[in-house]
Order: C-alpha cells, then sequence, then structure tokens
C-alpha cells in the first residue's frame, strides 16, 4: 500500500551568521527520510533542538525546505508553488503544544472552531454555525460552552479546541507537535483517547511528535527517534520498544524509569 | 558597530529626502519673497528682475538644488533674502535660545517624572496614584496654549516675572553673576510651561512600564530571595521598565527644537520658532529649508541616540542585531 | 526530631474580579523533617503552587491567607515581622518558581543575579561575593561555569536557567528548598539531571525539599514522602513507594491509573484506552459540600456527600481523608 506521507532526504538550513551572505548555518534538518501508512501512527520521539518541530512545519507546508522532497499522496507538496500548495494545505493539519498561544484567547469556542471554515466561500454563516457545533460534538466539548471565551476553559478543553479546528477540513493527516506535553497526566490520558477514537471514526493519519517515551509506547503503529537533525533510529513499535538499538533510544528510554535504576549517572560536587 | 553604522547612513540618507522635499515645498509654494516688492510701485521691475537673478531664483530647480546642497557641504546654509545676511548664524543664535529653554525643561521634566512615575506604580490603585493619575490626566487635558497664557496672566498680574523677551534693558551692563539670575529669571515661565505640558505623557509612561512590569514573574522571584525594596524597584523593576522608556527619551531629544514653538511665541521667547515662522510668511526660502533641516538633524540624532542607548541597556538586541 | 516545617490547618482564598471568595486551600496539614524530600503531587486546579506561594507570602495581590500557622524551625511565618520575613526568604528558605524563562530577569547577568540573592543576605566583599558566585555555579554546571556566569538568561537553554534558579534557591545554605514544578518544560533527560542534581545537593547539605509536580513518575525513587493535592485539601500522605504502588485514596488510584502502561508491560495494551477520571476537577467558586471527590469516584458511599473526610491513618506514617478508612 503506498505510504500517505513520505519524506525523503529532507534537509533544512537556517541562516546563523552575523551578516545575510555568511556561510554560518544552522542545519536544523539533516536528511531525513521516513513514511507513515495511511490510518496509521507514526511517533517521533526526539529531544529539543533534534529537528523534530521543524520537520513539522516543513510537512504542513508552513517552512519550505532546503532540498528534500515530501510525498503527499504521490504529490511532492515541497516542490509545489504557493498557489498549489494552499490546494494542499487543508489536508495536512497541526496541532501545537501550547493551547493557550494556538488559539485567539478573545474568541468564543464557536468561533475559533468555524474559522477554518471561511475559506470555504460557498458556505453560508448558517452551515458554518452548524459544522462547527458537530466539531464540538465530536471532542466532547459541551455545547454550553460553545459561546464561552477561549482563555475561559481549562486546559484539557482548549487541548480539544484545538483538535476541533484542526478537524474542520477535514483533513487526512494531523501532526501533532508535542500536544499532549503540556497537560496534566489525567487530561493526557483522556485527549489521548479522544484521539484515538477519532482516528478509527475519521480514518485519520497520525504524526505524533513527543519527547515522552512512555505515551509515544502507547499510542504508535511506526516509531521514529530523531536526533540533530537525522532519524538514528526507526520501526514498528513493538520492535523499537522490546530492543532498542541507538544509543540515543537507549537513553530516551532510560529517561523514563525511576533515576535509581540509572547506573551510577551522577554529578560530582 | 555594523549596527550603528547602518543606523547613521539611514539617517544620512533620510536628511536628504528631507531636504528635497522641503526644498521642493517650499518652491512650489506660490509667491515668493520679492513679490511683495513688486507690488511696490517704487521698486522698478528692472530691480526686482536683477535681485532675483543676483538670487538666482529664475535658475531652475534642480539647479537651485544642487546648488544649495553644495553649499551645506561647505557648512554654508544659503543667504536670507529678508535679513540680507548668511543663514547659518542667524539660525544658530536662534537655536541656542531655543535649546536654552527645551533643554532644560526637559531635563527637568524628566527628573520630575521617572521618582513620580514610579511612587506611583508601586502605589498602583491607591492613594500616591490616584493623586498623580488625577493631577496627569488634568495636565493633559489642559491645552498648552491655556497653560502659557495662564502663566503670562500670573505675571502680568503679579508682576513676579517677566512677561516676556530674553534679557532685560541694560542687560549688558550687569555683573556675570546678575546676568545669569537675570537670564534664569526670564527662562522660569517657559520652562514652567514646557515642564507642565511634557510632565504627565512621561509620567504615565513610566508609570504604566513599571506597574507592567511589578507583576512580572523575575519580580516575584527576586521578592522571594528576600532582596531589599529598593533594589528591587530601583534597578530589577527599573531596568526592566526602560525599553519603553529609552525610546520616549529619544523622542524628547528629537523634539528638542520643534517643541517649544508655541510657547516661544506667547511668551516672546526670541527663539527657533517665532523666527522660522517669520521667514514662512514672508517666503525666506532658505531660511525656511535651514531651519527645517535643523529641526530634522536634531530628530534624527534623538532617533539614533534611543537606538545606540537601547542597544546599550538591552543584552537581546544586542543578540538579535548581531543575528542579522 | 524536631519538624524543620509544620504547617497547620492553612486556608488560602482568592477574590474573584467579581468579588466572590474562591478557596484554593482548606485545612492543609503536614509536617518536613530536616533533610527530607516530600513530593506534592498535584494537576491544575489542586493549589499545589498556592501552597508554594503561601509558604512565604507570595501570593498576588488577590490572594489571602485566612487562617492556619506554618512554623518554621518553630517560628510561625505568618507571624514574624516583615525584616524576619525578608531574611528568611532566600536565606533560610529556598524557592524556586516555575517557568525558568520568566523567572530570570532579562537585562541583568544570570551571574549579578545569584550573587544579589548573596549580597541581600549577607555582609560580603565585592572578591569574597565573586569567589563564593563562581563556587556556587561550579557546583550547579558540571562545565563551563565562567562562561555561563556571564551571560543572560536568554542566550541559556532551559535547562542551564533551571540551574540558575537552583544556584539562587542555594546560595544562602537554607535548610528548606521549595521547589514548584523545576522541571516542567525540560527534556527527559535534562529533567533526570536536575532531580539527580537535587539528590546530591540534598546529601551534601542535607536540605530538606518540598517537590511540587504533576508527574508522579518523578517522585519515584526520588521523594521520601508524597503528599496528594487534590481540589485544595490533602488527599493522602504517606511513604512513596506505600503511595505509589497502592495508592489508598480513590483519586490517587485513578490517577496512578491514567498513565500510559509502562514500557515493559503488556504490548497487547497498546492503543487501548486509557483509564480516565470521569467528571471535571470541583469549580472552587462553587461552595463545598462533603468529599470533593465524590462526583467522580467510582467507590464513592453515602456518607461521602454529607462531609468532608478527616485524615485516618492506615499505617505508619500514611493518612488518606477519605471514609473507606474511617474506624
Amino acid at each position: 500500500m503506498q505510504p500517505l506521507l513520505r519524506v525523503e532526504n529532507l534537509v533544512k538550513h537556517y541562516a546563523a551568521g552575523r551578516s545575510a551572505g555568511s556561510r554560518d548555518k544552522l542545519v536544523a534538518l539533516d536528511g531525513v527520510s521516513l513514511s507513515i501508512a495511511p490510518q496509521s501512527t507514526l511517533a517521533l520521539i526526539g529531544e529539543s533542538g533534534s529537528g523534530k518541530s521543524t520537520l513539522a512545519l516543513c510537512i504542513a507546508c508552513l517552512e519550505h525546505p532546503t532540498s528534500g522532497s515530501i510525498w503527499f499522496e504521490g504529490i511532492d507538496v515541497a516542490a509545489l508553488h504557493e498557489n498549489q500548495q494552499r490546494k494542499i494545505r487543508p489536508q495536512i493539519q497541526l496541532v501545537f503544544q501550547d493551547p493557550a498561544r494556538s488559539l485567539n484567547p478573545r474568541w468564543t469556542a464557536l468561533e475559533v472552531a468555524s474559522e477554518p471554515l471561511i475559506v470555504r466561500k460557498d458556505t453560508s454563516n448558517q452551515e458554518r454555525e452548524n459544522k462547527a457545533l458537530e466539531l464540538l460534538d465530536c471532542v466532547a466539548i459541551p455545547r454550553r460552552l460553545a459561546s464561552q471565551r477561549a482563555d475561559e476553559l481549562s486546559g484539557g478543553q482548549k487541548q480539544r479546541l484545538a483538535i476541533a479546528r484542526a478537524l474542520a477540513l477535514e483533513p487526512k493527516l494531523i501532526v501533532l507537535d508535542e500536544a499532549l506535553s503540556a497537560l496534566d497526566c489525567s487530561v493526557q490520558a483522556q485527549i489521548s483517547n479522544l484521539l484515538l477514537e477519532l482516528q478509527s471514526s475519521f480514518g485519520l493519519t497520525y504524526l505524533f511528535i513527543t519527547h515522552d517515551f512512555a505515551m509515544a509506547a502507547h499510542v504508535a503503529d511506526q516509531i521514529a527517534v530523531m536526533d540533530r537533525g537525522r532519524i538514528v533510529e526507526s520501526g514498528p513499535a513493538e520492535n523499537i520498544l522490546r530492543s532498542p538499538s541507538h544509543e540515543v533510544t537507549r537513553s530516551l528510554f532510560a529517561a523514563t524509569l525511576p533515576i535509581t535504576e540509572t547506573p551510577g549517572v551522577g554529578l560530582e560536587l | 558597530m555594523r549596527y550603528l553604522l547602518r543606523r547613521s547612513l539611514h539617517a544620512v540618507f533620510l536628511l536628504l529626502g528631507v531636504s528635497l522635499l522641503t526644498f521642493l515645498f517650499s518652491a512650489l509654494a506660490p509667491g515668493n519673497y520679492f513679490d511683495e516688492m513688486r507690488l511696490n510701485p517704487q521698486i522698478s521691475p528692472e530691480t526686482v528682475a536683477a535681485l532675483r537673478a543676483q538670487y538666482q531664483l529664475d535658475r531652475p530647480l534642480p539647479v537651485r538644488y544642487a546648488h544649495w546642497l553644495n553649499a551645506v557641504a561647505h557648512g554654508q546654509m544659503g543667504f536670507s533674502f529678508a535679513y540680507n545676511s548668511p543663514v547659518a548664524p542667524l539660525l544658530w543664535a536662534r537655536a541656542r535660545n531655543t535649546l536654552l529653554l527645551t533643554v532644560t525643561a526637559t531635563l527637568l521634566a524628566w527628573l520630575l517624572a521617572l521618582p513620580l512615575g514610579v511612587w506611583s506604580a508601586a502605589g498602583f490603585g491607591r492613594a500616591p496614584d490616584r493623586v498623580v493619575s488625577w493631577t496627569t490626566a488634568t495636565l493633559l487635558v489642559i491645552p498648552d496654549l491655556v497653560l502659557a497664557l495662564g502663566l503670562l496672566i500670573i505675571a502680568v498680574r503679579t508682576g513676579w516675572f517677566p512677561t516676556g523677551g530674553l534679557t532685560s534693558v541694560g542687560f549688558d551692563e550687569l555683573s556675570p553673576l546678575s546676568k545669569l539670575r537675570d537670564l534664569a529669571w526670564h527662562m522660569t515661565l517657559p520652562v514652567i510651561a514646557l515642564v507642565l505640558a511634557a510632565l504627565p505623557t512621561l509620567v504615565r509612561h513610566v508609570r504604566a512600564s513599571v506597574a507592567e512590569v511589578l507583576e512580572a514573574p523575575f519580580l516575584r522571584a527576586a521578592l522571594g530571595h528576600g532582596l531589599p525594596h529598593s533594589k528591587l524597584l530601583y534597578v530589577y523593576a527599573l531596568r526592566a521598565a526602560a525599553n519603553p522608556l529609552i525610546s520616549l527619551f529619544g523622542f524628547s531629544v528629537g523634539t528638542l527644537l520643534s517643541g517649544s514653538l508655541l510657547v516661544e511665541v506667547v511668551m516672546s521667547w526670541p527663539g527657533l520658532g517665532p523666527f522660522l515662522l517669520e521667514a514662512i510668511l514672508a517666503r525666506d526660502l532658505y531660511v525656511v529649508i535651514g531651519g527645517v533641516l535643523l529641526s530634522m538633524i536634531f530628530l534624527v540624532a534623538g532617533n539614533l541616540f534611543s537606538d545606540v542607548l537601547l542597544y546599550w541597556a538591552d543584552p537581546r538586541i544586542r543578540t538579535a542585531a548581531s543575528a542579522k | 526530631m524536631t519538624p524543620i516545617l509544620d504547617v497547620k490547618n492553612l486556608h488560602v482564598a482568592y477574590s474573584a474580579r467579581t468579588g466572590e471568595i474562591c478557596p484554593a486551600l482548606a485545612g492543609v496539614n503536614f509536617v518536613l523533617g530536616p533533610g527530607e524530600i516530600l513530593g506534592v503531587l498535584g494537576e491544575s486546579g489542586s493549589g499545589k503552587s498556592t501552597l508554594a506561594a503561601s509558604l512565604l507570602q507570595l501570593l498576588p495581590l488577590n490572594g489571602k491567607i485566612q487562617q492556619g500557622e506554618i512554623l518554621f524551625e518553630g517560628k510561625d511565618l505568618l507571624r514574624v515581622s516583615p525584616q524576619e520575613l525578608r531574611r528568611i526568604r532566600g536565606g533560610r528558605i529556598g524557592l524556586i518558581f516555575q517557568e525558568p524563562s520568566s523567572s530570570l530577569h532579562p537585562s541583568i547577568q544570570v551571574g549579578r543575579q545569584v550573587s544579589d540573592v548573596l549580597a541581600a543576605h549577607e555582609s560580603l566583599d565585592r572578591r569574597t561575593l565573586r569567589e563564593k558566585t563562581s563556587q556556587l555555579f561550579a557546583a550547579v554546571f558540571p562545565t563551563g561555569a565562567e562562561r555561563i556566569l556571564r551571560s543572560y538568561p536568554h542566550e541559556l537553554s532551559g535547562g542551564q536557567r533551571q540551574r540558575v534558579l537552583i544556584a539562587q534557591a542555594i546560595a544562602c545554605g537554607p535548610s528548606l528548598v521549595i521547589a514548584d514544578e523545576p522541571t516542567a518544560s525540560l527534556d527527559p533527560t535534562t529533567q533526570r539531571e536536575i532531580l539527580l542534581l537535587f539528590r546530591t545537593l540534598r546529601q551534601k547539605f542535607s536540605l530538606a525539599m518540598i517537590f511540587i509536580t504533576h508527574n508522579p513518575s518523578l517522585l519515584a525513587d526520588f521523594a521520601d514522602r508524597i503528599l496528594v493535592l487534590y481540589a485544595g485539601r490533602v488527599a493522602e500522605i504517606g511513604p512513596t513507594a506505600k503511595v505509589l504502588s497502592s495508592p489508598k485514596h480513590p483519586y490517587t488510584e485513578a490517577l496512578l491509573q491514567c498513565l500510559p502502561s509502562h514500557l515493559r508491560e503488556d504490548q497487547s495494551m497498546r492503543k487501548a484506552r486509557l483509564h480516565v477520571i470521569a467528571g471535571d476537577p470541583p469549580d472552587s467558586s462553587l461552595p463545598a459540600k462533603g468529599c470533593l471527590f465524590e462526583p467522580r469516584c467510582t467507590q464513592r458511599m453515602e456518607v461521602c456527600k454529607g462531609s468532608e473526610p478527616p485524615p485516618f491513618t492506615v499505617s505508619e506514617l500514611h493518612e488518606v481523608s477519605c471514609f473507606k478508612f474511617a474506624g
């Protein structure tokens, strides 16, 4: 079966020197390749600075890669013009880590959920409102909260709203960039269940970016581990969990254990 | 360093642009200095024509501009028709008088605004803050003209202060100390007018910046570490509140020459303002352009000054600038 | 052994903009021994940050300590003079706030910010001040201490900023450190390093610590005892191993079940629904009647609706506020 998303040798440089023409560059992505099968979940695990957020932005067509290709349903979106890219963008949606900053706090929940629908010029106000209410139902936000301002919602409710907004344009792929990291444990469980439900109801594909190995192990079919702009290990989740081979994978795994189980790591004072 | 060079280059281009525009507008405005002369039957048309030729008013615009630019490069700013003498020394004498007023007033206003603003912010919502808020609001509402006239009335009624001018009659015969006292006596009312006009805005800005900073987490953290109150307020809070205030200060410096026109006219202070006004009405072209250019230089210098100060005061700007 | 901190019947409330009083902590009691690490486990809205702030009276303007006693080394912190309080803050009790990115002054070098803490409590000459600051930085930064001393906060990574906050907290050799979510925004490996740093500091300086977090896995093998906070009340307090392996309070039980099953366990549980706690945390502006966890509790009884459960002792040092254990 053809993968829904296939990234081939993606490279992304940022200029970091003192002048525009300087040679110094920050290599965020150094030849990344991965693929995601339709209706499955790929967990991308890495620490900050590994380039995972840059990868998310490139896949969502919000950043232009320096070189390489991103095949979405057989089309290289990285090579498309702005106009053509705009047609593909609704199919790839992004959910960010901090819902407080990715939602306009002064808008009501209903307004946030219906905002993407404004793009569809052929819908009336009433149709948009109905669709938005349906979306809120999908993510289990009670209707009485529809007219509440976004900043009055709890952390979990805000993140549900962000997911509702992502669902508005009926995407095929949702990139979740540390979407659970800022939430309480019990709320993480609720949102994780919601995501799994939505995946089976709507046939969604997820790219689940996180630094939490335990949560990744729970939701993923495939796991890829990233370090300094490269994928160092990838494969089916069970294999990686049973026998992690790369040292980065192993150290991330070890980080989930209680600290006495770490052999002799400490700081000399 | 490169940051500063870039900013300075910017400034030079800005000045050139402004001078060109001013030249254009003045030259295109209907009428010129000699129109009045033409109306005068005693002066023959030939004389007028000869004068015009002498002052090069019959040459095309670009040529005149080029000549003027050349003159400026040599430190001259053209010739005044009305006073029949070079513009530069005339402008400079008047500018000096203006600066005397404005530098004093600006310094005084800032020296008062900082503690008042900090004091008001520290007592946010309580008595000191309310008093300051009300007073500044009242002062803001009163037009500058009314303030100046009000002070003038006080001067006339009480006779405590002179009603205008720079110096008294017989100034030159006084001893140096008496000269100073005389000058100060004449300066008092205009300075008070300027300070009262500028103070409310400054106080409100200082108060707003400091109040915002007082809510910041790092200030609460510093309080949690047991830092003494004075250090918290005057070192930690003020430094963090400095950015918008530095920009405001740069603006204060920038308007040193241009901000006191009204007060100077009302209080008959022989500064740049009234002089320029006269020149505009008389179509004294080069004086006008010279005056505008001088004011612009101050404005641009003020901006540059605040950019430099910001660069020095805020390490985040230094990092961002060097990353470009 | 005399406890270093004895909190008795602490009640703290906030006044909302509409004027109503929302209780944040209601009747919190606990004791901390010297050199002991107490983990405070609570989710958003449990009152954990309020607890940290109220111990040193650093509540925001609309917060008020309504009643209670906070005995530190025998003195009631709520009744000491302002000068004494300033001496204790930073001098005898160190505080590490949340969010390292906003707890440091943006335009002052971090070395200066640490030496300012030293200077506030000890009268030292410039040279000794500088030496002591260097020593502190060397203690928390394994490499590059001198360079970091002269940096500004925005030039440092999250983990480095956190270490600076730790340096500030231990600068004057306090006997107690209160850390409010010190590892919240950090990577797992950095989190681990910080925890190890805390443990080493505790061993070296016999530091007592209150470690506040919402993540139970951080407290395993790190804290000596755990205090579980729910809706401003102590649900359960006991030795870490007991609380994590056999939690007694229904809330603690439910919370621990929410965690994705550990990696080494049954693989067939992958992609299955995680256990959730039904319902939402209680609205603090509504008056409390009965046990606050009762609406969401799967083991509720009639008596739970009527009155709030007092703490019942289940074993040595282990108390639970739940009617299941009455009598």
